[in-house]
């Protein structure tokens, strides 16, 4: 067990919140056609709002902060916020688009020490890339502020979401990271709306394309180990919990709203309204989130796949059961073995409650 | 590890920190080395203000706190802080450091 995960194991033990994400605001300078949120600003976080919550998230504990958006530096004050997170000296992530990264935004980023820049690339053709983003020159600018990261050393991400536009383009995009001096992450999964709505899915690569992902050595290492057939799931598998949302990570909108993961949007508490920390502890949606083991889900627990499907349970939530199956993880394990999970095949192993039903919930202010 | 040179140890600010169940998680920004510190290490760690001793800080902090002899104390603290200082977690000097941009006070 590596260093890091002993201390995920430590954290879940205490109940601590290793992991946040804190989205700055959801206003942004490009329109992807993919992209989940809107865009309109309906009263984010003042600057103090958000250095209060980072005081309250670092004597949670949390050691690892996403800092996000939208895009995070449309915000005049980002740099007095990633400044006080800083303070508290978090492992800080900053997710951006890289069109304002200037020579100076890049001095700041050095100074303050920053661990990761991520940065949405969608191809290496400039029309592909433009054409998903809405904003022609969008390309250009952004591999300016990488190459500019970069150069001072800063550790930058390359984040590739495939989607139709761009789905035979990741070994170019890859080729490019590499050419720049960047680490490459690809992500297949196109997610629906925060509120719910599903045009987006449009977008997602088909299934074929999916096994053509997984079988390119360079994106997923060992191709035969990936691959393969899934183990029967042991009383660890049965016991253990389907992912970190909402037990060592959580996150945390711009207007204050505090949700398992940013792909899980159950409303489970306000910091605007009530203490970051007696929202962690004593949500009872966060509550609910944690009390789900693999042998509770309504389907997946009688999959094979169950040990090792990426199945999301933010996804599931969406589908509308936050104990069922996410079909986007179903066609992904699906497509990586050949072997059709227990959805495909309509098998229910548990039948849900009826509080598992009731899936959308309005906080009492 | 001789006493007879005063070896002084500021907390870089090119790191993340942070106390998990009494242990310091400490990561360095400059190569991403991952380090936990027991108990002890942490004491050292915040004692690390840049202008107390180590020799100072493992008489009156850690002999004290953890009843420990100096000697095997003071030889244990000057390897973990040179462990410390290869991966730019903290800065070494035989002069007090001030506060700068290497350095930091946060806990």
């Amino acid at each position: 067990m590596s260093l890091v995960e002993q201390m995920n194991a430590r954290a879940l033990e205490l109940g601590v919140p290793l992991s946040v994400q804190l989205d700055v605001t959801y206003r942004c300078n490009e329109r992807c056609i993919h992209c989940y949120l809107d865009h309109d600003d309906h009263g984010e976080m003042t600057t103090a709002e958000i250095c209060d919550v980072l005081d309250q998230i670092a004597d949670a504990g949390v050691f690892f902060l996403t800092l996000s958006g939208g895009e995070v530096l449309v915000r005049r004050d980002f740099f007095a916020i990633l400044e006080h997170a800083r303070s508290h000296l978090f492992n800080v992530k900053v997710k951006t688009n890289g069109l304002l990264i200037t020579e100076t935004a890049v001095r700041r980023l050095t100074e303050l020490a920053v661990n990761d820049i991520q940065i949405s690339v969608y191809s290496h053709r400039p029309e592909t890339h433009d054409a998903i983003t809405k904003v022609p020159g969008s390309f250009a600018r952004t591999l300016k502020g990488i190459r500019l990261l970069t150069a001072q050393g800063i550790k930058v991400t390359i984040a590739n979401i495939l989607m139709r536009q761009n789905m035979s383009d990741y070994d170019g995009v890859h080729d490019l990271a590499v050419q720049l001096g960047a680490h490459y992450t690809v992500d297949p999964t196109i997610t629906p709306m925060m509120d719910g709505g599903r045009s987006v899915l449009q977008y997602r690569i088909p299934g074929s394309e999916l096994e053509k992902v997984f079988r390119e050595s360079k994106l997923v290492g060992n191709v035969e180990e990936f691959c393969a057939p899934p183990p029967p799931p042991g009383d660890d598998v049965m016991d253990g919990y389907p992912c970190s949302a909402g037990h060592t990570a959580c996150y945390i909108s711009p207007y204050g709203d505090v949700f398992p993961c940013v792909q899980f949007p159950l409303p489970s508490g306000n910091v605007r309204h009530e203490r970051f920390l007696e929202i962690w502890r004593n949500s009872p949606q966060l509550k609910e989130v944690r009390s789900i083991r693999a042998r509770d889900l309504t389907t997946c627990s009688g999959c094979g796949h169950v040990g090792s499907c990426t199945r999301c349970p933010g996804l599931a939530y969406l589908e509308g059961n936050m104990r069922g199956p996410s079909s986007a993880d179903c066609e992904k394990s699906f497509r990586r073995t050949g072997l059709p999970s227990a959805a495909m095949l309509g098998v229910s192993a548990v039948q849900p409650s009826a509080s598992s039903l009731v899936q959308i919930q309005l906080l009492s202010q | 590890m001789s006493v007879s040179k005063p070896l002084y140890i500021g907390t870089s600010k090119s790191i993340a920190a942070r106390m998990l169940g009494g242990e310091m998680m400490i990561m360095s920004m400059r190569d991403s080395t991952f380090f936990t510190l027991n108990e002890v290490a942490s004491a050292i760690w915040r004692a690390a203000d840049g202008s107390t001793p180590l020799s100072d800080i493992v008489s009156g902090t850690i002999c004290r706190e953890f009843n420990v002899e100096f000697e095997t104390a003071y030889r244990d603290a000057g390897e973990l802080v040179q462990r410390l200082a290869e991966h730019g977690i903290v800065v070494l000097s035989d002069h007090p450091i001030t506060a700068g941009p290497e350095s930091s006070n946060a806990q």
